[in-house]
């Protein structure tokens, strides 16, 4: 259904909930969820504002193609000021959820204010209200959906929420839906924990209405899901494989970021892999995976269930995490396994369900660990301090630590602060592997050149699925280009900047573009939405919503300065693989990237750029 | 001489079992042997051999047939994947 046209508006302070049109003239220039929602929190919020004070606002977004039957589109976006990085958060999820909501008749939900006590919202259709959420405060995310289907009797219902985390301030606490999908990066679980928020339940039954031409819009879905069935990659290798199926490809191009980026490889990288969760376990004879999953309407089905050994150390006596459940992608087994040097399959099975049972970012949190790693074999950190010996490959000090950071004890609470500030704390802010305060995903900056400056230049800090150039520089989508050289990344970063822009505001999964350009998403588009959808427009769009959360970032203090990697990452070589005695050539790759997005050497778009944007 | 030859994903059906743990085939090959030769040899599916690396450096189609390996060189290949 397109768009719904309707926003609710949730003032917690107040305890309203109104119904607004959708402004329809910022639609036709920002699309849904990612742009849409964006615009709406750049007009409205001072972008000084403090990301956890009332001040700050939360946006739960669809796209117009959200719930419709186009292959995919069953994405929500998560928007607000993230309190990790102080920049522009904008977390994406799939699942159900964001179908449910458009279902139940919204395209967005903006929330305001900050609650005196815990509420949740209840949505049915046009059935709105607050309800109290004290007895669900102190919960975890699955005990929070379940309860939440119990008392109002309806197993149907759909869940985004918080877990512990969330509610403890953990600067990377998730938002979660469906018990294992999350909006998962930059903190936007702590701004709803910060607002007494505890979640959006959503029960929709007003079906899908508003496609401009819905005959053509059957047809051209339809085609448009045998590309994704006939392509290798989202026909059998997402689904069988799943993420990760990466594990070995970036091991052996020696671009996987190993204990806190001292190493570009992990000699226990096979063990974690997709190849390892397929095999029967030595133990129990049984495979770690034990099926892939779809979220609403996806014709790919990426997701992986897994079903722990029960007799590993950490579940031998908690039954409630023997069933099957939500199992490993490739950024959570990088984080928490190589990351740390940890090559316990299982320990990081655990650790994932600790992430998705109590909502936090396994790739900030992991990460962070890595740094506790080496500050504790650098001696700046203590048994004592830690609560647990932590050298680099502890799987016991891995989920004991993930133990802690999910009920905020103890250490647990320094942890939740992520690694800027906790290296920050210990006097080593050089050991933060971040930009902009958010920590760096599973693709080292040194192997994939590319990579580094998506990562320098992503406006939510650093992030891999703002431009996944890794999909050209390592698998040749669409077309190869050499992982080693600078050469032409400023270029091809923009171009997947812009493209990806798009792609998060229509309601379809990014994972379709190892199979679709954005030209077999623009025919959905235009079927399904009047007016004019051409490709014009679309390249345009893209680059608009890219400046939009650009100016956001500058007016909120971000600088040029900040527009940069680690010096790990510029001054200590890699040491083995093909990109053995390179650094990132971030410093080269910044004033052509600058000049080619029509920005001052500052970093800022230019009043030319600003204009031909229609910003 | 001696050569390592890695297949992953759904190509690891063409490993031997005792290769099977490790997704890794160490063998011993004669002077000269090209990627192709090696592709041709196991009968890897054309279809699935996709991404193709010598010591971690990607091999375009184009120079598979006729790139030579050196002794100790580690052959990696896979069918179409992606990840995120
Ligand atoms: S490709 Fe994976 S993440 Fe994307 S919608 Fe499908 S199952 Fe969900």
């Amino acid at each position: 259904m397109a768009w719904t046209r309707k926003i609710l508006r949730v003032n917690l302070t107040d305890r309203t909930c109104t119904s607004e049109p959708l402004n329809m003239e910022w639609a036709h220039d920002y699309l849904g969820q990612r742009g849409l929602a964006t615009k709406y929190l750049a007009s409205e919020i001072d972008p000084k504002v403090d990301p956890l004070s009332p001040d700050n606002k939360i946006i739960w977004a669809t796209g117009p193609l959200t719930g419709t039957m186009a292959s995919t589109g069953g994405r929500y976006s998560v928007v607000t000021k993230g309190p990790l990085t102080g920049a522009i958060a904008c977390s994406n999820s799939g699942g159900y959820f964001g179908a449910e909501l458009k279902f139940a008749g919204w395209d967005m939900v903006i929330i305001e204010g900050r609650a005196s006590s815990p509420v949740y919202l209840s949505i049915e259709n046009d059935k709105v209200e607050l309800r109290d959420a004290s007895h669900l405060w102190g919960k975890t995310v699955w005990e929070t959906e379940g309860q939440i289907k119990s008392e109002h009797q309806d197993p149907q219902i759909r869940v985004s929420c918080i877990g512990r985390t969330g509610e403890n301030g953990v600067l990377y606490a998730a938002i979660v839906n469906d018990l294992h999908r999350a909006a998962g990066r930059s903190g936007v679980g702590a701004v709803a924990g910060s607002k007494n928020l505890k979640a959006i339940a959503v029960r929709g039954t007003l079906g899908v209405g508003n496609i401009a031409n819905p005959k053509e819009f059957m047809k051209v879905t339809f085609e448009k899901k045998k590309i994704l069935k006939e392509n290798a990659v989202t026909g059998q290798g997402l689904p069988t494989y799943g993420t990760q199926v990466l594990m070995n490809v970036i091991n052996e191009i020696g671009a996987m970021p190993t204990r806190n980026h001292k190493d570009v490889q992990f000699e226990g990288a096979r063990k974690i892999s997709a190849e390892a969760m397929h095999e029967p376990r030595e133990s129990d004879g049984k495979a770690q995976l034990i099926n892939n999953q779809a979220c609403f309407g996806c014709t790919i089905a990426c997701g992986r269930i897994s079903k722990i050994d029960a007799t590993h150390y950490t579940v031998v006596n908690s039954p409630k995490y023997w069933g099957a459940s939500g199992g490993l992608e490739y950024e959570a087994a990088w984080a928490l396994g190589c990351a740390n040097g940890v090559d316990d399959l299982d320990a990081l099975q655990y650790a994932t369900m600790l992430c998705n049972e109590d909502g936090f970012d396994p790739i900030s949190f992991g990460a962070t660990i890595g740094a506790v790693m080496e500050l504790y074999e650098m001696g700046v950190l203590t048994k004592e301090e830690i609560g647990i010996e932590a050298p680099f490959g502890s799987a016991k000090a891995l989920t004991y630590l993930t133990e802690i950071t999910a009920r905020g004890e103890g250490f647990g609470k320094i942890i939740g602060l992520g690694s800027k500030r906790l290296c920050e704390k210990y006097g080593h802010p050089e050991l933060s592997m971040s930009v902009k305060g958010q920590e760096f995903p599973a693709y080292d900056a040194r192997a994939v050149q590319g990579m580094g400056l998506t990562y320098a230049t992503s406006n939510r800090g650093a992030c891999h699925l703002r431009s996944y150039t890794i999909s050209s520089e390592v698998l040749g989508i669409p077309v190869k280009t050499d992982p080693l050289t600078t050469e032409g990344k400023p270029a091809l970063v923009k171009a997947f900047q812009d493209a990806t822009a798009v792609v998060d505001s229509t309601g379809l999964c990014v994972f379709t573009t190892f199979a679709w350009a954005l030209s077999d998403i623009q025919p959905q588009l235009q079927a399904a939405c009047e007016g004019d959808w051409s490709m014009e427009k679309l390249d345009l769009m893209g680059e608009r919503i890219w400046n939009m959360e650009r100016q956001f970032n500058n007016a909120a203090g971000f600088t040029r300065k900040d527009d940069d990697l680690p010096a790990r990452l510029k001054t200590e070589a890699a040491k083995v693989g093909p990109a053995k005695g390179l650094v990132s050539g971030i410093d080269k790759m910044i004033p052509e990237y600058y000049d080619l997005r029509g920005w001052d050497t500052e970093g800022r778009p230019t009043a030319e750029t600003v204009a031909r944007l229609g910003l | 001489m001696r050569v390592t030859l890695k297949l992953y994903a759904s190509l690891s059906d063409h490993l031997p079992d005792e290769a099977k743990r490790t997704n890794e085939w160490p063998m011993e090959v004669a002077d000269g042997t090209t990627v192709g030769d090696l592709i041709d040899r196991h009968q890897l599916p054309k279809r699935l051999v996709h991404l193709v690396l010598v010591n971690g450096h990607y091999i375009p189609p184009a120079s598979r047939e006729a790139h030579p390996l050196v002794e100790n060189d580690v052959l990696a290949i896979w069918p179409p994947v992606a990840g995120g």
